[in-house]
């Protein structure tokens, strides 16, 4: 069963202006919302993601069966409470306590590198132009633990077509904001901030990867990497990369965050892979949060038909 | 300093009732779904950082002794020692049936593949004999042995480090800031031994 390419934007997928409008509205309201929330009195450590949730504005999408898995999904509760974002905190409760410093309005994002006309984006500009989409996606992260996320967002795919690569354009290199004001854990230099991620340009076209503004049908939430991020679920979790402020093509393969800090645990195509560990971890097997039991990790995340071709004739040992 | 005007027979059971607490709290935190969305992997870390906790204290107990005066000190440091071991049993107990649910060939591979995992275990084995030889019978019966055999608590303090510090990912904060306090432990013992080396031909070494 192949994956389809998307076609060309037919008339009736154009978003009707009225939508746009509200659409706008909405994720401005969202997005003041949420800093409203945060700033006021509510002490941080005892707001619940639920709270914050319901004061969040609801995003109009339409759903993508076709894309989603039929497992079960996890809880907001837990989606928002548990969560690897250094520039926050090292502990997995940090990003939801800490996160509500950072400013998600207005923002901008830099477009460069191997395109025709490089630029400046607003978020708006660039998903006005899309219908979003719900993806019910399972996320794998790199220390064996995972859970299934539905994700708001749009195919990156239609971005990057917009932007016009060049010929030489071979792989797209993202970066999240710099800004330890906004993002206290970049005061410590456990990683080379800011944090940048990559990916090979058939990787980064393919239909699922998508580039997320919402969570459970409404605006993302600052701690899971507001107000845009990465979703490649064949992929670890690190490679979904949050807060995006640069989206640059380049030639060469980027130098990614992660593989920086441990070469020889972090690689840069990073596909969830059981028959190839971590160095100090077996990667066969994963926690499912919520359950009791580990399950076995899938080849790619359960997402092999779609995605192993790109990889055909690779060794997946050597190009972790 | 308070400790001289309470009675001697009240500080075991109140540093016994301490070292209880991060379990009863814990268990509590368990049914108030304060563990978070991986509870298992909360419980291992609390119960590990407990152990090693417990363990630096047990060694603290000397140095203090020697610089502050408190001689209480000495007739808790078993107690402490013993709950530094209660609490790496839970870890071990917490990874053996919670983390991989009596998976013995799991477990086996772990511990051979995983140079984490190696030197947490051996810190535990390690553990085991101190444990065992840590009543009063068995310290008559070993004689000048036992302290010689209680060494091995410096390897355990630091395999126990070398554990955390091998298993974090990239903030090594933590792990180094007990790495420090386990090295400045060891040089007040360097130290004041240092001082007493007349004095070491005549009594056997309690440290």
């Amino acid at each position: 069963m192949l994956i389809k390419r998307p076609d060309d934007i037919k008339p009736s997928d154009i978003t009707d202006e009225k939508i746009y409008h509200q659409r706008r509205a909405f994720l401005q309201a969202g997005s003041r919302a949420a800093l409203a929330v945060a700033a006021g009195a509510v002490v941080p450590g005892l707001m619940f993601p639920g709270e914050a949730a319901a004061q969040v504005a609801a995003l109009q999408f339409k759903k993508n069966a076709r894309f989603s898995t039929d497992e079960e999904i996890n809880s907001l509760k837990d989606i928002t409470r548990y969560n690897n974002f250094y520039e926050f905190g090292t502990d997995k409760k940090d990003p939801a306590k800490y996160a509500h410093t950072l400013k998600t309005d207005p923002w901008n994002v830099r477009v460069e590198g191997e395109v025709e006309k490089p630029a400046d984006y607003q978020l708006e500009d660039l998903i006005r132009e899309s219908q979003l989409e719900e993806r019910i996606y399972r996320m794998r992260c790199v220390e064996a633990w995972s859970m299934v996320i539905p994700w708001v967002g749009i195919p990156l795919s239609a971005l990057i077509k917009r932007f016009k690569p060049t010929s030489k354009a071979r792989y797209v290199e993202f970066t999240t904001l710099y800004d330890p004001a906004q993002m206290p854990g970049q005061k410590r230099g456990v990683l080379n901030w800011p944090y940048v991620e990559g990916l090979r340009m058939d990787e980064a076209m393919h239909p699922l990867t998508l580039l997320a503004v919402g969570l459970y049908g409404k605006v993302l939430p600052n701690q899971n990497g507001a107000p845009m991020r990465l979703v490649v679920p064949w992929k670890y979790g690190f490679k979904n990369i949050k807060s995006i402020v640069k989206i640059r093509f380049t030639e060469t393969m980027p130098n990614t965050t992660w593989n920086l800090s441990g070469p020889q645990e972090y690689g840069f195509y990073a596909n969830v892979n059981p028959e190839v560990d971590h160095p100090r971890w077996s990667q066969s097997r994963e926690r499912r949060i919520g359950e009791f039991f580990k399950r076995k990790t899938k080849m790619f995340n359960g997402y092999e038909e779609q995605v192993a071709s790109l990889y055909s004739g690779m060794d997946l040992r050597r190009s972790y | 300093m308070m400790m001289y005007r309470m009675k001697p027979a009240l500080i075991k059971p109140l540093v016994f009732i301490a070292c209880l607490f991060p379990l009863v709290f814990g268990i509590w935190a368990g049914f108030t779904d304060q563990l978070g969305a991986n509870p298992i992997e909360e419980i291992t870390h609390r119960t590990g950082d407990w152990a090693l906790r417990l363990l630096l204290i047990t060694l603290a107990v000397t140095p203090l002794r020697r610089m502050l005066g408190w001689g209480w000190l000495l007739r808790v440091r078993r107690m402490l020692g013993l709950f530094a071991f209660f609490y790496a049993c839970l870890h071990l107990l917490t990874y053996f049936v919670l983390d991989q649910f009596f998976d013995w060939d799991e477990i086996l591979k772990d511990i051979i593949k995983r140079p984490y995992i190696t030197i947490g275990f051996s810190a535990f084995v390690l553990l085991v004999p101190l444990a065992v030889t840590s009543t009063n019978a068995m310290m008559r019966r070993l004689g000048k042995r036992w302290g010689q055999l209680h060494q091995l608590v410096y390897v355990v303090a630091v395999f126990g480090i070398l554990h955390y510090l091998w298993l974090v990912k990239a903030d090594y904060l933590l792990p180094l800031i007990h790495a420090a306090i386990l090295l400045a432990l060891l040089l007040v013992r360097v130290w004041y031994q240092r001082q007493s080396l007349p004095a070491r031909r005549a009594a056997p070494q309690t440290s």
